[in-house]
């Protein structure tokens, strides 16, 4: 990463932090609410960056990541729900339940290549919800019922509502994994996976250890939307089932596609699409039919389908590739 | 005939009112967020998308019924600003869209959030926020608890109720039951369960298979075959519309001709017995406690006329043989009321407290026998059902309205 680009990030990273404070100035403009959704936003953007490892940086595809980010919820959930352990302490454990089973379900997937394996991927999306309602862990996971939780308090009496802190909590939680992620990257394993994605021949002729690292990165990849699923947990303070179908999966591919293919900062700009979208899709479909006064009655996924299509045809790297193209053209320009 | 509605229901909200409400307190305007002298602002959400999108219908009735409102002066004066956002029947999205509605919106209450799983995603949160969660569309029995949560309030029978009621008139009235259970796994269909094996008792032995099915199965097939092969010869269909009208007709196809007991959920002419097939309908069995809009003999009561004229003029070219149409406009009726009764003291508190103060009030559009009764220990506003049969192209109700002792 080059000096300039760290100067961004860092100034962000501030802005970031110091924006909840203005909230005693602000109080519209930097509501309870807006936060709330700002940290749904910073856990769909994990989720994203989790599926942008195995994707984007190993050229393993998952339509099923939903799957990682329900286990990672239901952990937590279960953990806080039966055993009364703290939000925080949830989201290692989340992170090591979700590296297992990614690296367990990357092994037989080692097998699989490119549409095999998202169709593998698929099935896993779909199987989770109902094994989540199966009669044999209801004592678990509540069944159908889901399970009710607390919201995480304000911790040592610090002057912020909770959803200040839930905000400050999932910001900490998303710097963490980002430069965790960024340092992987940029050593001899993330140039690794890469030379996997890249040629998994040469890599293979090169000493690589391919299947370990296939099955690692899945192992990560799975943490990482693990813990935006345990973060949501403690965001939604409910889970069930319901809530982890099978679009859950999609939006992230969506994200993925949207924000830019193997690049960090594609991921949080996924993240924030998806839920954008997300709450605006209904305004913009009342929007073409009544002040547009086209008589369709479009749905929240045709608005997310139309403008998919757009920003492919538009940029294909996504958009974090779409602007860093447009910023190089702007200047050789000059 | 609207005229004449309207004076009965504001005569009965008068009497109600001074019954009620301490005269020194209805004297000067009181507001909580989301009330002004100008507007009242209501806050729904429901499926427009997603795998339940047919309840959508329910959404658009009450938007319409509310336009219907303001079209005729509002309430007191105030307009209805009705704010409905399409949850796709998903949990995690109502808690984001509801806080939208509760802290950005500011709204006075929220007024029929459809579905179990949804409305279990917001109690706590609606409670803690001390914010009114009115007559919710669903029908689990955990909606009328006053004691722990005194912001939330069901509206229709509980399932548990239902099919209570099934169990007893099914060790009633048919001889050597063999009972096959087809259930939508979720909180709905165990609801439902519980009540209906609390109804057989020590005769739980009676049901020979039990089946399941999601909610997002493309078909019940299987199921209804496995049921078929169990050799049972009474058919309990917890189901919802879909899957229900599936398997009436899946029954029917390979020649099982069990007695049937259909859910009042999934009791609509329009959307599950004339797709089944009405061949295939005939002789089933429900509950009901709305008037079903395909039954003739309410053709010329007040009550259905005026229902009749409102379709035509503010949902012209829907299908009026669609019951979640009646459903959304009893259910707004009520709300209507409730915040009728508030007068000019739009509080949260008072909101809640008019809506447990309904005694056998006659809401329009309830089978003739059946009123809303409400006090601060009785979270349930309907409590009463009537069994009904379907014959020829509708409902023909039998028997007597059969109440649950309030729970």
């Amino acid at each position: 990463m080059a000096s300039a680009s760290k100067k961004w990030v860092l100034g962000i990273v501030v802005l970031a932090f110091v924006v909840p404070l203005l909230q005693p100035v602000l109080p519209d403009v930097v509501s309870d609410y807006r936060l709330f959704l700002v940290s749904t936003m910073i856990i769909a953007s994990i989720a994203v960056l989790g599926l942008n490892l195995l994707t984007g940086f190993n050229g393993q595809f998952s339509l099923g990541h939903g799957a990682f980010y329900a286990v990672g919820a239901y952990t937590a959930a279960v953990l806080m729900d039966q055993l009364n352990v703290p939000y925080w302490a949830t989201i290692p454990a989340a992170a090591i339940v979700c590296f297992i089973v990614g690296y367990l379900f990357g092994l037989p997937a080692l097998k699989l290549e490119g549409h095999y394996l998202a169709l593998a991927t698929f099935a896993l999306a779909l199987a989770v919800p109902q094994i989540l309602k199966y009669k044999w862990l209801e004592g678990l996971t509540g069944g159908v019922q889901g399970i009710v939780l607390m919201k995480p308090e304000v911790p040592f009496g610090l002057p912020l509502t909770e959803d200040q802190w839930l905000y400050y909590f999932c910001l900490i939680v998303m710097v963490v994994l980002f430069w965790a992620a960024a340092n992987m990257l940029n050593s001899r394993s993330g140039r690794a996976m890469m030379a996997i994605r890249d040629q998994y021949m040469a890599a293979d002729t090169m000493g690589i250890d391919t299947a370990l690292y296939k099955t690692v990165t899945f192992g990560i990849s799975a943490a990482y939307t693990g813990i935006a699923g345990a973060l949501s947990a403690s965001a939604i303070a409910f889970v069930a089932p319901d809530s982890f179908n099978i679009f859950l999966s999609i939006k992230f591919l969506i994200g993925l596609v949207v924000g830019g293919i193997g690049s960090l900062t594609g991921s949080v700009i996924g993240g924030i699409f998806y839920v954008l979208v997300d709450n605006s899709a209904q305004a913009l479909s009342q929007f073409v039919k009544n002040d547009l006064g086209l008589p369709f009655d479009l749905s929240a996924y045709t608005v997310f389908g139309v403008l998919l299509i757009a920003i492919i045809y538009l940029m294909p790297m996504g958009i974090a590739g779409g602007v860093a193209m447009a910023w190089r053209k702007m200047r050789s320009a000059r | 005939m609207r005229t004449n509605r309207r004076g009965f229901v504001g005569g009965a909200s008068a009497l109600a009112m001074m019954s009620v409400a301490a005269p020194a307190v209805r004297a000067q305007k009181k507001y909580s967020d989301g009330a002004s002298d100008t507007e009242i602002k209501v806050g729904h959400t429901g499926p427009y998308s997603g795998p339940a999108s047919s309840y959508g219908q329910i959404g658009k009735t009450l938007e319409a019924y509310w336009k219907g409102v303001n079209d005729a002066g509002g309430v007191n004066g105030r307009k209805i600003k009705f704010l409905t956002l399409d949850d796709g029947y998903n949990p995690a999205k109502i808690v984001e869209l509801t806080r939208q509605l509760v802290e950005q919106e500011k709204v006075l209450c929220l007024f029929n959030t459809l579905g179990t799983a949804n409305n279990t995603a917001i109690h706590k949160y609606m409670n803690q926020k001390k914010v009114p969660q009115l007559y919710v569309a669903t029908g689990a029995s955990k909606w009328g608890k006053p004691k722990e949560f005194p912001w939330t309030m069901g509206f229709q029978p509980d399932y548990h109720t239902e099919g209570v009621i099934y169990a007893k008139h099914i060790l009633a009235n048919v001889k050597d039951p063999k009972i096959g259970v087809l259930m939508q796994n979720d909180d709905y269909g165990k609801d439902y369960w519980d009540g209906f094996k609390e109804g057989l008792g020590k005769d739980s032995g009676k049901v020979v298979k039990h089946v399941t099915f999601e909610v997002t199965d493309p078909t019940v097939d299987s199921q209804v075959i496995q049921l078929k092969d169990s050799g049972a010869n009474v058919f309990f269909n917890i189901a919802t519309p879909k899957a229900a009208a599936q398997a009436i007709r899946k029954a029917a196809d390979i020649g099982w001709k069990p007695v049937q007991y259909l859910n009042n959920v999934s009791a609509s002419v329009g959307s599950v017995m004339k797709p089944a097939g009405l061949d295939n309908s005939q002789g089933i069995i429900t509950a009901q406690y709305l008037k079903d809009p395909t039954d003739k003999q309410w053709e010329n009561t007040d009550d259905f006329k005026a229902w009749v004229a409102w379709m035509d003029k503010w949902m012209p070219g829907s299908n009026k043989a669609d019951a979640n149409h009646v459903f959304g406009f009893a259910v707004a009726s009520l709300m209507h009321e409730t915040l009728k009764k508030c007068g000019d003291e739009l509080t949260r508190e008072n909101v809640m407290r008019q809506a447990a103060n309904f005694q056998k009030y006659k809401l329009p559009l309830l089978l003739p026998g059946i009123t809303i009764n409400t006090s601060p220990s009785d979270y349930y506003p309907i409590q009463s059902v009537q069994l009904a049969r379907f014959k020829g192209e509708t409902w023909d109700l039998f028997g007597d309205v059969m109440s649950a002792e309030g729970s």
